[in-house]
């Protein structure tokens, strides 16, 4: 089953899925992550210990490092990143750090949303979510259905 | 998104392949944030500087532009580099680290940047006027150019920065607009009257609040006095943006968009104002220590870049004494200062104290390895943006204090919980 649960402005173009680990605080890659493990290292986070890799990450958006961007790249190329992010209000260093890695790797698929506040409070930790922002949708699922679109 | 005949010309690769790429990632960015076109820059500050921090991935980068002989068209600074290019040995960096380090360092010097090697750019370098379109990362120089100077720029990443220096160009949008830049939420200091400014930590503590609170928003902070210095206002732009992704703050009746409520709100409706007590200061200094008490390892200071006047009250303080067995106390700053401590006769005085002086680098992005081998365990900064970082990028337990305290503990070798 597949249910559509909230619209999103669609920042990087993509279609990926996988569990949601949500956090209600904005996030620094520099500092907060380390892109050789993808665990955040922050000992103040409430999500110390907890991988980002292959998470549909769900935070309100950035503070702190403009190293954000490499370190995002640094976890793309260590295929220690989020599979996508969900931020309120999207930092342009977020995108300069995807925008980066397609231009030197093929294929990399990292969607990028923005969604309202009313919907980032509906989405929860361990939720199995489908980010499509070519469509610009989210949608809640079980885990192991075929990605619409594929065969 | 329109471009001129110039620009499409960059683009389209008449200009090299190193040009051709910076403007498809700038001119992608500007799409994503719906900019009508782009725009000239007249100077950049780079902070991918530090190899360990770019990664593999980020090295690649670098290195097909160098490749593609890119050249940085517009006058072009530089953040801290990995590793103090003079006195590396002096702080265990080892051979192969430092190796690396100097290929990095070659790379941008090929492309034509300004060895500055400073986060404080805004001090000693590169210092831009007011209303000057630029393009600066690192998020303290970010945070200081356009809310301090009156200089405008987005908060650029890394890579955006090295696309910027090599087209000289980036997208019109952010706070590149002028009415994009008027204040959002009103932070108002209560009873300023029973507040210590004369106390140098107060700033970095009030900075910390505004950036928590803030978040992405414009914050107006009321309340504190046009006394306020350069490194008072350095040490706040730091802490804030570390909190938050603060990019411009006003402070009223101090920085130069904000000489009137009128100005700093541009004549908006004010639609959110927080009273900062006595309590949020005490809570906000007390979170940026993980522990209150212990024997000291090392002392830092110099974060952003210390200026040759907080050198110079450093060396005051300790006033001839010698640091305590065991203790580190090292100030971090760039060469331009450096200079001028040597000329005024204090690096002797502050290397018989034991203090050591560092330039063109910042010890808090070294790797685990490097911090393993000194074996500190407690760290003690008057840096509201180290005490922020340390305890995950090195594993220190850390104490935020005062200079005067910093001082102490470097000279007794422990502190005590108040």
């Amino acid at each position: 089953m597949q249910r559509e649960i909230a619209l999103c402005q669609p920042v990087v173009a993509g279609v990926s899925e996988g569990y949601a680990l949500v956090s209600s605080e904005p996030f620094s890659f520099w500092g907060d992550l380390d892109p050789k493990t993808g665990s955040i290292i922050n000992p103040r986070s409430s999500l110390f210990g907890e991988s980002v890799k292959n998470r549909v990450f769900v935070y309100p958006g950035g503070r702190g490092s403009s190293t954000t961007s490499a370190i995002l790249l640094e976890a793309i190329r260590c295929s220690n990143a989020p599979c996508a992010i969900i931020n309120m209000q999207v930092e342009p260093i977020i995108a300069i750090g995807i925008l980066v890695a397609q231009e030197i790797y093929d294929n990399v698929v990292l969607p990028v949303a923005a969604v309202s506040e009313e919907a980032f409070h509906r989405l929860q930790t361990g939720d199995y979510l489908l980010v499509d922002t070519v469509v610009g949708k989210l949608y809640k699922r079980e885990p192991g259905q075929q990605v619409k679109g594929q065969t | 998104m329109k471009l001129t005949d110039e620009e499409q010309r960059m683009l389209d690769g008449q200009y090299g392949k190193a040009v051709s790429m910076a403007m498809s990632i700038l001119t992608k960015l500007g799409q994503i944030y719906d900019a009508e076109e782009m725009m000239p820059v007249t100077q950049v500050h780079i902070d991918s500087t530090f190899f360990q921090l770019l990664g593999d991935a980020g090295l690649e980068f670098v290195a097909r532009l160098v490749d593609c002989e890119a050249k940085f068209c517009v006058p072009t600074s530089l953040n801290p580099s990995a590793r103090d290019i003079e006195r590396w040995q002096e702080f265990r960096v080892p051979l192969d680290f430092a190796e690396k380090s100097r290929r990095l360092e070659q790379a941008y010097l090929r492309m034509g940047a300004i060895p500055t090697w400073t986060c404080a750019p805004y001090q000693n370098g590169m210092i831009p006027c007011f209303g000057q379109q630029i393009a600066w990362a690192e998020s303290n120089a970010i945070a200081f150019a356009n809310s301090v100077i009156g200089a405008r720029t987005a908060r650029y990443g890394d890579f955006a920065d090295i696309c910027a220096a090599v087209t000289g160009r980036v997208p019109k949008f952010s706070l590149h607009i002028p009415q994009n830049r008027s204040g959002e939420i009103l932070l108002r200091l209560q009873t300023p009257e029973l507040i210590d400014f004369g106390d140098d930590s107060i700033y970095p503590v009030i900075g910390y609040i505004a950036g928590s609170l803030a978040q992405e928003r414009i914050p107006v902070i009321e309340g504190i006095p046009n006394t306020v210095s350069s490194d008072n206002l350095k040490a706040l732009s730091a802490a804030a943006a570390s909190s938050g992704a603060v990019a411009l703050f006003h402070v009223l009746g101090v920085t130069p968009e904000a000489s009137t409520y009128e100005d700093a709100f541009q004549g908006k409706e004010l639609r959110q104002i927080i009273d900062i007590g006595e309590e949020e200061l005490l809570t906000a200094r007390r979170n940026l220590s993980t522990v209150n008490e212990g024997k000291v390892d090392l002392v830092v200071m110099g974060c952003p870049h210390a200026s040759f006047i907080e050198v110079k009250q450093l060396n005051q303080l300790l006033d001839g004494k010698k640091i305590a067995r065991g203790v580190e106390l090292w100030v971090q700053t760039n060469r331009v200062v450096y200079h001028w401590l040597k000329e005024a006769g204090l690096l002797e005085s502050l290397g018989l104290s034991g203090v050591k002086v560092t330039t063109d680098t910042c010890n808090l992005n070294w790797p685990r390895d490097i911090w393993d081998n000194w074996g500190f365990r407690l760290l003690v900064t008057n840096s509201a943006k180290w005490a922020h970082y340390a305890p995950g990028l090195t594993g220190l337990q850390v104490i935020f204090a005062n200079i005067q305290n910093c001082v102490k503990a470097a000279l007794k070798g422990e502190i005590r919980g108040s």
